[in-house]
């Protein structure tokens, strides 16, 4: 029960709004584009999925400074990503990295549509397998029809 | 003395349910007439009991009855009543009953319209429907009560997050359900024909309006939702791949999917055990959708934890719906027989591709929505899964899909010419790439936006494919004007129905790649006085001041919008600070033109007299609105087809 409290005073400080403030934005539009650009792909780690620039928790603005120091400092994307990660851990990154833990998770939507093209091509094999035990009569058929056709006339 | 007379009505309902599952199933299986007729009183009676109970709640919020444990929580007095009401369903346990409500309601509407049904096929549908109820009733009931009462009712409420005391959020979950629980109906068409070992052409055309209606309300549902969020978090997103919204979007998948493929077996008696099992699987992805967003989940497998009674239950409800559909399925389906052959190039064969496809969406969001629970079950730490893996998951998918959307409907049944098609449609290809073309040079005609404009090209493929095959089917341009109009009148509605609805698919990917490649951003201090370019126009802070609300304070700013010194615009966003709970939010104010939106925030003063403020030009975005819109529109068209209306011919009853 206390786990769940603190869950949900953590949840209480997310509201989601677009946070970014013009107090902590970068001078450089180049740089700060950078900024918004990894900030959009790192999540508030104490908030339910949403991403630091929108989060207006305290945990998000003090990521999205530290982000904009690395950057000044002239870190790449990637190294200021590193960064917050060897902080974190993997848990701050939305676009989880592929690695044992996700292997499944980046597989599977994959995986599901081989499988969807095997189904759809063991459904039109079978069709074409019925078709082909249904066409053709048999000469003793072909004699029988021959001689209803012939009572009918 | 009411809110007990709802709770009473609310176990009543739970008895009644149950006699109306046993003796639909049991009397269809007898072929006794009298049991089933006793079960489709008990639907009717099951329908009273529930909107009593639902009714009662609803007063208990009006008269902010707060010796309600629910109304306590989630309601205040102060509130506007627009608010009291939507806060019924506002919550984990009304919107249970909302849920149930609309089920028996629904239910009700079989019973009442379903007089040209097979008597044994009805009464079988009545019962499953019955039996969902049931479970239903039982989880309100035994772990969810919103009747509970306070031993000492406080002397207010804790009210409703101000986020949701809006119009858009207010109406959002009711069309959901509606979505949701019109499925329900297409599920109990598929058990049923799966205990009668039979799925006919009759079976279909039931199933079709049904699906066709609950997918209209899941869409505006969504769309609802979705909208939403963009005029009100303050920043223009409508969508984040959070699990709430891909809990609504899988059974949208899901549904899409079983609209199409229905068709198949109304038209040619093919994809019969496929179609059912899409109905299993979308209505399971419903529940799913329902709990997973109410029941605490997804916030943390903890908290699902914390409360095993809940927890137990919707795993058992979930694992009886869709594991026992599913063993029964795999049971009786293979001796569904199997109807009208085609090739892989054909009409059917569009449909079929598209049901593919779609599953294998739905199922890349499941995974993607479920993994992070699944791995913290397993003991494996946390992990995020956010908006950047459903994106290069999802946008890979839809694109072949969107391509194909254009040439299926052109290919005849059972065998099409796909060169051929392609041949007809030259025109349509270089009238995307003309347009394309002119997005690309307008925009700035920049390297990086490449990918875009493909996805610009993709959207005028569609649009105009849909109209050109319409077209085609007219002989418009090829006979006269006299013929051609002669022609169009009589297309079938459902015809017309899917050019509109594929034409709203193509509107809303406009919208999409628009937004999200061209949006403009400002974000500053500003002193009154002052003014910022945004696209074309510039933009000043007239006046900022406070003005009160019913629930809260509000500061709201007037911004002028000028284009070479003539005044166009006058929009004055607020930013709202709520009372109970005490909360900020954000009230944009937007203006909507042709090709986008001016969007306005106005946050807190800043520090040395002025106001932090954010301007946006959002590219497009009014055509995903409008794309939405044209979609259920779509589904209208084609739900008043006269297919729909008139009763299938007796001969083609069973007896």
């Amino acid at each position: 029960m206390k786990r769940l409290m603190l869950a949900l005073m953590a949840l209480a400080i997310c509201s989601p709004a677009l946070a970014v403030d013009p107090g902590e934005m970068l001078k450089d539009p180049a740089l700060e584009a950078r900024a918004r650009d990894v900030g959009a792909e790192l999540r508030c780690v104490v908030c339910q999925n949403q991403s630091i620039d929108d989060s207006d928790a305290d945990l998000a603005k003090d990521l999205r400074q530290i982000v904009r120091e690395r950057i000044t400092a002239g870190d790449s994307n990637d190294q200021v990503k590193q960064y917050l990660v060897d902080r974190y851990g993997d848990y701050v990154l939305l676009r989880p990295p592929f690695n044992a833990k996700t292997v499944l998770l980046w597989l599977g939507p994959l995986g599901f549509a081989i499988a969807a093209f095997f189904i759809g091509r063991a459904y039109y094999r079978r069709q074409k397998q019925e078709a082909v035990a249904l066409s053709p009569l048999s000469a003793q058929e072909s004699a029988e029809i021959d001689r209803l056709m012939k009572d009918r006339n | 003395m009411i809110a007990e007379a709802g709770h009473f009505a609310l176990a009543l309902a739970l008895f009644v349910a149950l006699a109306q599952g046993v003796l639909g199933l049991y009397g269809a299986q007898r072929g006794d007439k009298a049991i089933m007729g006793a079960a489709s009183g008990a639907g009717v009676a099951l329908m009273l009991l529930t909107c009593l109970a639902l009714a009662s709640l609803t007063y208990s919020y009006v008269i902010s009855d707060f010796s309600l444990v629910n109304v306590a929580t989630n309601s205040h007095s102060a509130k506007p009543m627009l608010y009291k009401i939507s806060g019924v369903w506002g919550n984990h346990e009304g919107s249970l009953m909302l849920w149930v409500t609309i089920l028996a309601v629904f239910g009700a509407a079989v019973v009442l319209s379903g007089r040209n049904l097979p008597p044994h096929l009805k009464a079988r549908v009545i019962g499953v429907q019955g039996l969902v109820a049931l479970s239903f009733l039982a989880f309100i009931l035994f772990t969810s009560n919103p009747f509970e009462r306070l031993a000492r009712p406080p002397l207010d409420g804790n009210g409703l997050n101000p986020l949701l005391q809006d119009p858009g959020l207010a109406f959002h979950p009711p069309f959901l359900y509606l979505g949701y629980v019109g499925f329900s109906i297409a599920f109990s068409f598929a058990i049923a024909a799966l205990i009668e070992g039979r799925v006919d052409a009759a079976w279909a055309r039931w199933v079709r309006p049904w699906t066709l209606a609950a997918w209209v309300f899941l869409t505006l549902g969504i769309g609802l939702g979705s909208w939403w969020a963009y005029y009100e978090l303050g920043w223009g997103g409508w969508w984040y791949w959070d699990p709430v919204e891909n809990a609504s979007f899988m059974p949208w998948l899901a549904g899409t999917a079983l609209l199409h493929s229905a068709i198949v077996v109304e038209k040619r008696d093919a994809l019969k055990s496929w179609t059912i099992l899409l109905a299993i699987l979308t209505f399971s992805l419903s529940l799913l959708g329902t709990f997973l967003v109410r029941s605490g989940v997804i916030t943390s497998v903890h908290s699902f934890a914390s409360d095993p009674g809940r927890g137990l239950f919707i795993l058992a409800m979930l694992t009886a719906v869709a594991g026992g559909s599913l063993m029964l399925y795999a049971i009786r389906a293979p001796s569904l027989k199997a109807g009208g052959l085609f090739a892989p190039v054909s009409r059917e064969g569009g449909l079929m591709f598209n049901n593919l496809i779609m599953s294998t969406a739905a199922g890349s969001v499941l995974l993607g929505t479920l993994y992070p629970l699944f791995v913290d079950a397993l003991g494996g730490g946390k992990v995020s899964v956010g908006p950047p893996f459903f994106n290069s998951v999802f946008i890979p998918l839809m694109i072949p899909m969107i391509a194909a959307m254009a040439v299926g409907p052109m290919l005849t049944w059972k065998r099409g010419d796909l060169v051929g098609v392609l041949l007809r449609l030259k025109f349509v290809l270089a009238a995307s790439l003309v347009f394309a073309g002119l997005v690309w040079i307008s925009t700035g005609g920049r390297i990086g936006d490449l990918a875009a404009i493909g996805g610009m090209a993709l959207a005028a493929w569609l649009f105009f494919g849909s109209l050109w095959e319409l077209g085609e089917r007219a002989l418009l341009f090829k006979a006269p004007w006299a013929e051609a109009s002669k022609r169009l009148r009589q297309i079938p509605l459902a015809a017309w129905g899917m050019t509109v609805a594929h034409a709203g698919v193509a509107l809303v990917i406009v919208g999409i790649v628009g937004s999200s490649t061209w949006m403009e951003e400002h974000i500053q201090n500003m002193k009154i006085g002052e003014t910022v370019r945004l696209r074309d126009a510039d933009v000043k802070l007239d006046s900022a001041q406070e003005v009160p609300g019913p629930n809260y304070n509000a500061l709201q700013g007037n911004f002028v919008f000028s284009r070479d010194g003539k005044e166009f615009l006058r929009l004055s966003p607020e930013r709202r600070q709520y009372r109970m709970p005490p909360r900020p939010t954000t009230e944009t104010a937007i203006q909507s033109t042709f090709l986008g939106d001016y969007y306005t925030v106005i946050s807190d003063p800043a520090p040395g007299g002025g106001y932090v403020t954010r301007f946006y030009w959002q590219p497009m975005i009014p055509w995903l609105w409008t794309g939405i819109l044209v979609m259920t529109l779509g589904g209208l068209i084609s739900l008043f087809d006269r297919r729909h209306r008139v009763g299938v011919p007796q001969g083609k009853r069973r007896p």
